[in-house]
């Protein structure tokens, strides 16, 4: 018994492994993905972008002046909070049909079940990438201030790619054995984002501030947005990220390895 | 090197849409289909196939027969390696090509240029593999310009040459097919059937499952009947020209 399951970890790992290093294949799809939503459209992605922008542009100053901020100040946070967020919750919510959406290629050729969740994870990075363009604009015209902490946002983007994978893996599973769980994912990312810091601060709560260090989304908010806004580095909430980082994979490893070869038949 | 060896693999298809309660203690066997039963963790499965045992080697051309929901098809994804056999075990060595389904991977609004490319990859090959056999697909499906307009605004035609000419440009140890593989109208069809036979000829191994005995008599050297799943004959055909139409 301990031989199958050291095999099937074995397996689930070769499966990860494998799944980066068809790095012909997933970067291709993910691509496909964005660019099938754009098909004849004149600036295609840029729509991203573009939308991304009047969203910035329309709640900015409303909900800066409703929460009693200075726009120079709230503009560049709501800019910077809303794309991490978006990202985040998009690779949440993808990830539920990573495995149920693929089932087309599950069924039919041998392919590592990793590739299926890179693609939407690379899907979600690209359009971060198209969405940062307009944090960029409003960096331009109300500078972050220059500290050392900026080198940390390339670092930052790459941990919520990274922890996109287990939970990609992790969710992708669930979601494909038991339906209800996409639905259930869904109505949380929502209840989600109005406990956690991206419209508001976390200073408005005054004495309870400790509260949102609780919430990690809080903390995977912070390794990419505190550089831009405190210009610290938020090393203790680089320090939850990675613990999380290393729970979400052990986890992961652990179900993967059981379940990996069950997918096929669930999807 | 090219060999498949299969020792008492089974397969049950979990189906969670029914209530096990309603199937407790009863064991049905329907008409056609795999077996209906109920697991240890009173389940509903379909046993697809129940423990099949072979051993297939370098130069077998193996036809699968039997009814619809004998278990062809699944045995056909259990040899692709996308589903892994409950128990029993499986081994393959050699490059495998799946034409079981020749849209995999294809998309209608991409560029036949770009389907090329999805296709291929999709068959497992690199992008730097694909390249040289642009231009070859290029000409078997007679796109001409066509290549680079959208998949959707092909006629029926022109797209099923462009997936037959992707699908068969690539070589491979092992090749699975659903059905014999026949493409456009009669004068293509001919030019389709000399290229599939030459992909064919360079494999080593062939699995293919059809309806049609009269086919894989012909065509194959080995014949394999499954009903409900088991295996019911295994046997060596009278070699004509295996593994090329006559």
């Amino acid at each position: 018994m301990a031989s199958r399951e050291r095999r099937n970890l074995t397996l689930a790992v070769k499966d990860v492994w494998d799944g980066v290093r068809r790095i012909y294949i997933w970067p291709m799809l993910g691509w496909q993905d964005i660019k099938q939503r754009y098909r004849r459209s004149v600036i295609g992605p840029f729509w991203l972008t573009l939308s991304y922008g009047a969203m910035v542009a329309g709640m900015g100053p409303l909900y800066g002046r409703l929460l009693q901020q200075d726009i120079g100040s709230y503009l560049p946070y709501l800019a910077t909070s809303f794309v991490i967020w978006i990202l985040m919750s998009s690779i949440i919510i993808d990830a539920c049909s990573a495995f149920i959406g693929a089932e087309g290629y599950i069924k039919q050729v041998k392919l590592p079940l990793t590739v299926h969740v890179l693609r939407l994870v690379w899907k979600n990075v690209l359009i971060f990438f198209h969405n940062f363009v307009i944090v960029l604009l409003v960096m331009f015209i109300y500078p972050p201030p220059l500290t050392w902490a900026l080198l940390l946002i390339p670092a930052g983007v790459l941990m919520l790619a990274l922890n996109g994978i287990w939970l990609g893996l992790l969710f992708g599973m669930l979601c494909a054995r038991f339906r209800d769980v996409p639905q259930v994912v869904s109505s949380f990312v929502q209840i989600v984002f109005f406990l956690t810091p991206v419209m508001w601060r976390s200073e408005m709560l005054g004495r309870k501030q400790w509260l949102v260090e609780l919430n990690p989304f809080y903390h995977f908010l912070e390794i990419v947005r505190a550089p831009l806004i405190s210009g610290g580095g938020a090393m203790r909430s680089w320090l939850m990220v990675t613990l999380i980082t290393i729970a979400g994979f052990l986890v992961t490893l652990l179900v993967f390895s059981r379940y990996r070869a069950r997918v096929a038949y669930w999807v | 090197m090219a060999r498949i060896t299969a020792d008492k693999i089974v397969v049950d298809f979990p189906i969670y849409e029914a209530s096990a309660r309603s199937f407790k203690s009863a064991v049905l066997q329907t008409a056609t289909g795999g077996l209906l039963s109920v697991n240890s963790a009173h389940r509903v499965v379909v046993r697809a196939i129940n423990g099949l045992t072979f051993d297939l080697k370098e130069g077998d051309r193996v036809g699968l027969v039997g009814h619809n929901g004998s278990g062809k098809s699944t045995l056909l994804r259990v040899l692709a390696g996308a589903y892994e056999p409950v128990s029993g075990s499986l081994q393959i060595t050699g490059r495998i090509a799946s034409m079981l389904d020749l849209w995999l991977g294809m998309n209608s609004d991409a560029t036949g240029y770009e389907n090329i490319f999805l296709r291929a990859t999709i068959m497992g090959l690199r992008p730097k593999e694909i390249a040289p056999l642009v231009d070859d697909i290029c000409e078997f499906a007679e796109l001409g310009d066509y290549i680079y307009m959208p998949l959707r605004t092909y006629s029926s035609g022109m797209q099923m040459r462009l997936a037959f000419a992707v699908s068969t440009s690539v070589s491979a140890d092992i090749i699975l097919m659903d059905e014999w593989l026949s493409a456009g109208d009669a004068s293509f069809n001919e030019k389709a059937q000399t290229r599939l036979q030459r992909m064919l000829g360079n494999a080593k191994i062939l699995v293919v499952a059809s309806h049609n005995e009269q086919m894989i008599r012909t065509t194959c050297n080995k014949l394999m009947r499954l009903l409900h799943g088991n295996m019911v004959e295994f046997v060596s055909l009278p070699t004509r020209e295996a593994g090329h139409l006559s």
